[in-house]
């Protein structure tokens, strides 16, 4: 072997593991962190994290059911708005577009994703809080409705353009018109699939904290309702991180395990039903 | 509507068939109207959002101008505000973020995608998608826990080798434009990752395989041919990191120690643009800063659109030259 090759060997060995130690301190700095979240948070959740109410300042104890209880009344909301409207322009999408307009919805699609989460929060707050003269569940689950728009788009129209073409030519050339062969064979082929991205997206904003903070606010209390502030686990982490109370500081740890556990759960489980089916529009 | 089926009908023999037909496009019509409707509310959404940060940033446009994006006050007592610490903050912030992330997460996107055994690859790939998915506010809280300890065990050592630069001078409290920056480049490196390697995969098999046929080794055929190939793409994931890093909320406000006066050392304390909007919009005091920060909003929005755009530009240009 020349001297030449045995360097050129040598480079590439070296790259091989230069390149490996980048991933290597990549995920392990991460993993580690996060490990760290589950060991630390998971020590300090209790049963009544779950099932009390938060402790007036400066008493211990207590918990977050209040904002478990406003998280899942917000994301309800957001899908109530968001899914319907992301999933029919996913349906424009995939079934009609083609066309200048399916290429500028495609675009502004895009845009209003890289629209940073904060902003949405202005955007909800001057349409909803602004009006209106006080905060509410209902501004905050505007927002977060507004940040699953998009992504609801894209990952319909991802998973029925995975349709075989073909399933549509069949149920044609049996004499359904279109919107019949959209309702009754297209949509339940892509079915799992839309069920999925819906499920991504939910873990998505399920973690959003900036759209909330001067939405929905917060509250120590139940939020009966739809037009009062309500409490919300990020919301939650992010005011108890940075209080001045140790006790505090462990109910934040304990929220932060039980929003990272379920964003993961959903996470992997989406990701093992998908693994062998169209990619994960992000 | 009504006029197109009426015609498409009248071409029609007339008979049961016909009506029959009617429904049809009816239903066809009906759909496609439906669908439409949901894909233009698209349109019309993003276009009040930038319609209500205009109009409500009207106040305090008229009122600083242009002179907004390059005034260093922000006193609300005397309702004098101007946008540049922030924008430094972000800034800084975001660039400490790239120093970070583009070594470490090209590299890694190079060693996924071409040199690592495909078992190894897919098992990290599949970590990495889980680790993107982290909620920001995690590890804002972890940045104040556990990041910013580790920090101030490492200010000496870092202070011994760069303590001579006007970067790393000053008291060090942990909370710092350097922390919240480190913290960010952890957010991105996932995206990065995630990102340039899709790219990366997405180079045709013909331009490795010929460079490997003239006898080049895998890091020869990788620096030479793959990544130039793929070099659009990879700049348009960083694009979209970076992005993704200047309106990055939560994690920054929670480490970068909210402090709105410009500093040339990374080791004091900063604002950025998102982190002063999520800390005072909820009790601004006077029409004029609320407008203050909705124009911070707007600056915001304007930034991001921009790069975003972009990076999408760029990432399409590689995927579609390549995919296939």
């Amino acid at each position: 072997m020349s001297l030449r090759l045995i360097r050129r060997k040598a480079v590439n060995a070296l790259m091989l593991a230069l390149t490996g130690l980048c991933t290597f301190i990549a995920t392990g700095t991460l993993l580690y962190i996060l490990g760290y979240l589950l060991v630390h948070g998971g020590k300090n959740l209790s049963w009544d994290f779950f099932t009390k109410l938060p402790t007036p300042v400066g008493e211990t104890g207590g918990g977050m059911a209040n904002a478990i209880v406003g998280s899942a009344k917000l994301l309800l909301l957001a899908t109530a708005i968001g899914v319907p409207i992301g999933f029919l322009g996913g349906v424009y999408l995939a079934e009609f577009g083609g066309n200048t307009f399916a290429y500028i919805v495609r675009y502004v699609t895009d845009l209003l994703n890289g629209v940073p989460s904060i902003v949405i929060g202005i955007f909800a707050y001057t349409l909803i809080v602004l009006p209106q003269k006080h905060f509410s569940t209902l501004a905050g689950g505007l927002a977060l409705s507004i940040m699953m728009i998009p992504i609801a788009i894209r990952s319909s129209e991802e998973f029925l353009r995975a349709v075989p073409l073909a399933l549509r030519e069949g149920a044609m050339a049996l004499g359904a018109s279109k919107s019949k062969a959209i309702l009754t064979v297209v949509i339940p082929a892509a079915k799992n699939g839309i069920i999925t991205g819906i499920m991504l997206n939910l873990a998505r904003v399920a973690g959003e904290t900036a759209p909330l903070i001067f939405t929905s606010l917060g509250n120590r209390f139940w939020s009966p309702g739809w037009e009062q502030p309500t409490a919300a686990l990020p919301v939650m982490i992010y005011n108890y991180a940075l209080g001045a109370y140790e006790d505090w500081h462990q109910q934040a740890w304990a929220a932060g395990f039980v929003l990272l556990t379920l964003v993961l759960a959903v996470n992997i489980l989406a990701r093992l039903i998908l693994s062998r089916q169209a990619h994960v529009p992000r | 509507m009504a006029a197109s089926s009426t015609s498409a009908v009248k071409a029609r023999p007339p008979g049961r068939a016909q009506s029959f037909q009617q429904r049809l496009r009816a239903g066809d019509d009906l759909t496609y109207a439906v669908t439409f409707a949901a894909a233009l509310s698209i349109l019309v959404v993003t276009a009040l959002l930038v319609y209500e940060l205009y109009v409500h940033s009207a106040l305090s446009r008229h009122k600083f101008g242009w002179s907004f994006l390059v005034t260093r006050t922000w006193d609300p007592v005397a309702e004098q505000f101007g946008a540049l610490p922030f924008i430094y903050g972000t800034v800084v912030t975001s660039a400490i973020a790239l120093l970070i992330g583009i070594p470490l997460g090209v590299g890694a996107a190079i060693f996924l995608a071409e040199m690592a055994p495909p078992g190894i690859s897919s098992g990290l790939t599949f970590l990495i998608e889980l680790l993107a998915a982290v909620p920001s506010v995690i590890f804002g809280l972890l940045g104040v826990f556990v990041l910013i300890p580790i920090l101030r065990k490492l200010e000496d050592p870092i202070r011994s080798v760069l303590g001579w630069t006007p970067l790393f001078q000053g008291p060090f409290y942990g909370v710092s434009m350097l922390a919240a920056g480190v913290v960010l480049s952890l957010m991105i490196i996932p995206f990065i990752i995630s990102i340039s390697r899709e790219v990366i995969l997405a180079v045709p098999n013909d331009q490795r395989e010929a460079a490997l046929a003239l006898g080049a080794t895998r890091w020869e055929s990788t620096w030479r041919v793959v990544v130039p190939y793929a070099y659009k793409g990879i700049t348009g994931s960083i694009f979209l990191s970076l992005a993704r890093a200047l309106g990055e909320t939560m994690a920054v406000t929670m480490v970068i120690g909210n402090d709105p006066r410009i500093n040339a050392s990374l080791f004091a304390p900063g604002y950025s643009i998102a982190a002063i909007i999520a800390n005072e919009f909820a009790e601004a005091p006077g029409e004029m800063y609320t407008s203050a920060l909705i124009e911070l909003g707007l600056v915001l929005f304007a930034l991001t659109i921009v790069i975003n755009g972009a990076a999408r530009i760029l990432v399409a240009s590689t995927t579609e030259k390549g995919g296939s």
